[in-house]
């Protein structure tokens, strides 16, 4: 048996033809980032699997979504819960091209403030933060000007 | 583009000096109908009475007309419109909107929603430009400058947006130095003291409140106020800490001013009322030419 073979017999998600492969997701947050990225409501094909091991990650969640190719302002948007996440571009069976994450400079609709008093949380508006730091990880609401931190951060 | 002011720093250190200049021509000569034929909505969905009167004196000082509410249950608020909807119909009607609100971010959000511009006169905690404004109009008028000034702010320096927006806006104008003196609990937050720092302002932080007050130009008092505050315990501890009386002046400069964005409780005695230094009861005055010269900024009419 070749590598190759052994390879593909370790798959425990079906390969696909065309299309991106999302490895390195937190296990836990595998829904989150299903839903950040609307793959909840398309048409494509799509197999995940979650709860796998991780050297990196403790367990972690993989997501093949066939003929569909994301643009990075799309993907980045999964970087404040997917941050180690690897993406994979196949076409006919190979990787032809690997990207990362980047978090991105502004964050529109996806964080909740975490402020009580701030008016996002009280009337139907979409979040806007400046990520002031993305190291620690501190957004600022464009609209109460107050800023959320890592541990503070949830997802709509 | 619309001219809103919703936060100290949407203006620029040429605005700050135009908006000190058109103030002092207001101070002047304060009738100027400059906006006659006009309508301003003046939205206040939480009561203030001292800002909406300073702002509609001197709307009428301008010769506009005002349209609005007092407070908001008055107002279509209580009938659970949206402040979308609010603002989207009172936009319709008038030429500016002057507004106050008790959530954060209210007035910026407004301003996405408005086509004519919007003023925030007070969001919450967040920020309330005009106070800081006028607060700046005082300093220059008392002191000749707004340079370098060595500046006490004292009281609630946690919630008090009065202080945290001065602190950026004067940290314009030379090298001055911030002395902070606060209980434990209401500390100026992380996020200004980082904000000084990058810009190599020098400040200093006490808990005592003593006799270091001699080197100050400008003594910022502040109200511990009560509706800041989730656990009325905690307000309770802090609330008669810092208070100001007479004798606590007699070292101070010549030229120390005491300003505070008023109503007062009890931090500054009554018996500084009648000292020179105190200057708080003029500094209420200033806004009305202040906010003159921020109507007819915002409105492009000077």
């Amino acid at each position: 048996m070749n590598n190759d073979m052994k390879k593909k017999l370790k798959l425990k998600v079906s390969a696909i033809k065309d299309g991106t492969v999302i490895d390195h997701i937190p296990a836990k947050n595998l829904f989150t980032v299903i839903t950040i990225l609307g793959l909840d409501k398309i048409e494509n094909q799509i197999t995940f699997g979650t709860n796998l091991d991780s050297g990196k990650l403790g367990t972690k969640a993989i997501i093949k979504v066939s003929d569909k190719f994301f643009e990075n302002d799309e993907i980045n948007k999964i970087a404040l819960i997917a941050p180690h996440a690897k993406l994979n571009i196949i076409r006919d069976y190979e990787v032809v091209e690997k990207k990362i994450v980047k978090i991105p400079e502004v964050i529109k609709g996806i964080v909740k403030c975490f402020n009580p008093k701030c008016i996002t949380n009280h009337e139907k508006i979409s979040t806007c933060f400046t990520v002031i730091s993305k190291e620690s990880l501190e957004l600022k609401c464009k609209y109460c000007e107050k800023i959320t931190s890592q541990d503070q951060i949830k997802m709509y | 583009m619309k001219k809103d002011l919703i936060s100290i720093t949407d203006y620029s250190k040429d605005e700050y000096l135009k908006i000190m200049k058109l103030a002092a021509e207001f101070e002047e000569n304060p009738n100027q109908e400059l906006l006659k034929g006009k309508v301003v909505a003046s939205l206040f969905f939480e009561p203030s009475t001292r800002t909406r009167l300073s702002f509609e004196t001197a709307i009428s000082r301008l010769g506009g007309r005002i349209v609005g509410f007092a407070d908001p249950g008055s107002s279509s608020a209580t009938k659970g419109e949206t402040l979308h909807d609010t603002i989207k119909m009172v936009s319709n009607y008038a030429d500016l909107i002057v507004m106050r609100h008790p959530l954060e971010g209210a007035a910026r959000y407004a301003a996405e929603i408005s086509p004519v511009p919007v003023i925030n006169a007070g969001d919450g905690a967040n920020q309330h430009p005009t106070q800081t404004l006028l607060d700046m109009y005082s300093i220059l008028k008392t002191q000749g400058t707004l340079d370098n000034m060595n500046i006490f702010m004292v009281g609630d320096l946690k919630f008090g947006r009065t202080v945290h927006s001065l602190l950026m806006a004067m940290s314009e104008f030379g090298s001055p130095i911030f002395n902070f003196i606060a209980p434990e609990e209401l500390q100026m937050p992380k996020v200004y003291k980082l904000f000084l720092k990058e810009k190599g302002i020098r400040f200093f932080e006490h808990t005592e409140f003593t006799d270091i007050i001699s080197e100050a130009d400008i003594i910022y008092m502040t109200r511990v106020q009560k509706e800041r505050f989730s656990d009325p315990i905690e307000y309770e501890k802090v609330k008669n800490i810092y208070i100001l009386n007479n004798a606590m002046l007699k070292n101070t400069k010549p030229n120390v001013k005491i300003l505070h964005p008023l109503p007062r409780v009890n931090e500054i005695h009554t018996d500084v009322d009648s000292n020179e230094k105190a200057y708080y009861f003029t500094q209420a005055l200033n806004g009305v030419f202040t906010r003159e010269a921020i109507i007819a900024h915002t409105m492009n009419l000077k």
